[in-house]
């Protein structure tokens, strides 16, 4: 909320996670969110898929070796649906993503993404399949996913990506953490606030 | 000029300004916490010195963690204990008015909004979850979000939203007996998919809808977010009014009248604007049961189970069946169950538990089931005691309990465990969702719950109509 950051770019290897549907309980289990911050949520992202009951690791791409370091995430159709907690992009977040290559995001976790500075950007189901198999084949490439031309290259290779035009415009000119902005209003919202009936107790008409 | 939508009268009447973004900054009329998405918010408030400018529109209560059984403080979990020591600090620094665990007003944050009259026609409301939808079934624009944007509505009581398109769904002539609006949404979102709704407001109406009773609407606006429509209302009418009509939070004499010429005023026009309509036959509703891993994976009591090769969605249907182990062509029907569970924001207000005691009553839980009933707020168990409910559910067999989300997503101590399969009046069915990562959930109508519970396995629950 202090210094504007402004997020135009986003460099770095990627990690897959194919499938559609994929909801923030699977991203992040219920039983973390009773911790009282967001501290350690990097610890648990995809944490039953990952580990099973005994702890040990399973076969999943966040514990494959080969991935290691990845800040960027490719996913397939409506990632993030089910619950609004902020805690399942906190943990991809903190576990080292910065930016999610999908064929589309639920509503509420891309609001949330946004406002942490984390894009989700959306490419079609051809392109979205086209970078899973370039990551899998080499998981060692190295991506840029740039807001400003709305591209993602590698190699040779370049694709446009989409999101809402609002968010590339919170995410490259700093807006992102909204508060300061909206609170910068405050005279205009007791304004608007006192035009409307019900918080005037309905004393007039 | 066509007329205007609701969603798009309150839209025009909330809006601040349009921000530098090109977001909209949109007043919030009613905002309601909970202990779960809120701490981190409180937190970034106090390292930036903010204050809460319209605390007195800021309600908190209890419900994820809260155990249904003991209530003694400390809490058994200190997790849970130290959750909503931390919301109570809160809400006493910042002046937030607050329904402790003692409360006679505590409850799952969706059932008590509409049960105090905080939830109103023509107003704007949001709440650190998803199902803030629920409230909708007012006439309000509810929405569900996320702890940063409980950090703007706490600073501003405004938050930065994006505009969406409004798709009508009409339901239309009527339902059969035995069918219940779980089964309406849950046959909504099959038809539309757990994405459909994505950049859509929901707007349910037709002879249906128009004919429902406020709890009823409830559980149809509640599932709108797991069709993917972050917002899903039904104009306020008088059904609507005479529900608001007394509570403790709506104005009474000349103010009533005068709220009540205000919420009439905010309804779709007849001949509003929508940007898509879609409608249904009511009569082709059966009573609904979900099989897989979301919600919109349902069948009809009748049908049989998809094959991978049927769907839009194959690797998604053969995933639910890896989590499942059903096979594909086989009946819903006789579906093994072990628990089950009565409650939620969905399903866990009065008409539901008087809808599951009536199948209960003079009936035994099956010996292999676990059977809860958890009331939505602490105003219903109460509710329901009076009418002697309890005594019907207990004498069945099931488990009695204090409010609170419970089962839905098992944050307090009632989990399932391993691969226990629950029959559940609630929304989500999501892996590990209720608290087993091996757990199985069939969604479905708290009357189809309580028929289940008697028989250890999914039957039609009109046999007992
Ligand atoms: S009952 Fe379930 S869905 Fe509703 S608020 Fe509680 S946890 Fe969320």
């Amino acid at each position: 909320m202090s210094d504007i950051v402004k997020i135009t770019k986003v460099r770095g290897t990627a990690v897959p996670i194919r499938g559609n549907d994929i909801d923030t309980d699977r991203i992040i289990p219920a039983r973390y969110l009773k911790e009282a911050t967001f501290a350690r949520m990097g610890d648990y992202p995809f944490f039953d898929e990952r580990f099973d009951a005994s702890k040990k690791k399973k076969d999943h791409p966040f514990n494959d070796p080969e991935y290691k370091g990845a800040s960027i995430l490719f996913v397939n159709k409506n990632f993030g649906c089910g619950s609004s907690r902020e805690h399942a992009p906190q943990a991809l977040y903190r576990f080292g993503i910065q930016a999610i290559v999908g064929e589309s995001f639920a509503a509420i976790f891309a609001g949330n993404c946004t406002m942490m500075g984390l894009p989700t950007v959306v490419v079609g189901a051809k392109e979205i399949a086209q970078l899973m198999k370039s990551v899998e084949d080499n998981p060692r490439t190295e991506y840029i996913v740039d807001l400003e031309s709305k591209t993602i290259s590698f190699g040779s290779q370049k694709m446009a990506i989409e999101l809402p035009e609002t968010y590339r415009t919170a995410l490259t000119k700093g807006f992102w953490d909204s508060t300061a902005l909206l609170r910068s209003n405050l005279n205009e919202v007791k304004k608007t606030a006192a035009k409307l009936p019900y918080m005037t107790g309905f004393t007039r008409s | 000029m066509a007329g205007r939508t609701l969603y798009d009268k309150i839209w025009q009447s909330h809006s601040v300004g349009v921000l530098p973004t090109g977001q909209t900054q949109l007043f919030i009329g009613l905002h309601l916490i909970h202990e779960i998405t809120t701490a981190p918010a409180f937190d970034m408030l106090r390292e930036n010195g903010m204050d809460v400018p319209f605390r007195e529109r800021t309600f908190a209560t209890v419900d994820h963690i809260v155990p249904t059984d003991i209530r003694k403080r400390p809490f058994l979990d200190s997790e849970a204990e130290e959750l909503i020591q931390a919301l109570e600090r809160n809400v006493e620094q910042f002046g937030v008015e607050f329904f402790g665990i003692d409360s006679m007003n505590q409850g799952i944050v969706h059932v008590i909004g509409p049960q105090l009259g905080l939830t109103q026609p023509g107003m704007t409301l949001a709440c650190g979850d998803s199902h803030t939808s629920t409230h909708g079934a007012f006439g309000t624009l509810a929405f569900g979000i996320g702890t940063s944007q409980v950090r703007d509505v706490l600073a501003t009581q405004t938050l930065a939203m994006d505009k969406l398109n409004v798709r009508r769904i009409n339901i239309n002539g009527e339902l059969g007996a035995g069918v219940y609006p779980k089964d309406v949404i849950l046959y909504i979102i099959r038809r539309l998919g757990v994405s459909g709704g994505k950049g859509f407001a929901y707007e349910y109406g037709g002879p249906v809808i128009d004919r429902m009773n406020m709890e009823e609407r409830m559980t149809v606006c509640n599932m709108s977010i797991e069709g993917g429509a972050l917002v899903g209302y039904v104009n306020p009418d008088q059904t609507t009014f005479d529900y608001l009509k007394g509570r403790p939070h709506v104005p009474k004499g000349d103010g009533f009248d005068r709220a009540v010429e205000y919420w009439r005023s905010v309804a779709s026009d007849a001949d509003a604007n929508y940007d898509e309509v879609v409608s249904y036959d009511g009569k082709e509703i059966e009573p609904t049961v979900t099989w897989g891993i979301n919600p919109g994976q349902s069948v009809g009591i009748s049908e049989k189970l998809p094959t991978p090769e049927e769907s839009v969605d194959p690797e998604g249907v053969k995933k639910a069946y890896e989590h499942m182990g059903w096979k594909p062509g086989a009946p819903i029907l006789g579906t093994p169950v072990n628990v089950a569970f009565i409650g939620s924001c969905t399903n866990g207000r009065l008409a539901d538990l008087r809808a599951a005691a009536k199948i209960a009553k003079g009936r035994k839980v099956n010996a292999n089931v676990r059977a809860l009933v958890v009331p939505g707020s602490a105003e219903v168990k109460k509710l329901a005691e009076q009418e002697g409910l309890h005594e019907v559910f207990i004498e069945a067999g099931f488990q009695w309990r204090e409010a609170g989300c419970s089962m839905c997503l098992a944050m307090n101590p009632d989990k399932l465990n391993g691969r226990e399969i629950s029959a559940s009046s609630s929304n989500r069915n999501f892996i590990g969702r209720q608290g087993s990562p091996q757990g199985r959930t069939l969604l479905m109508s708290p009357a189809m719950v309580a028929a289940a519970a008697l028989n250890g396995k999914v039957v039609d629950a009109r046999e007992y109509e």
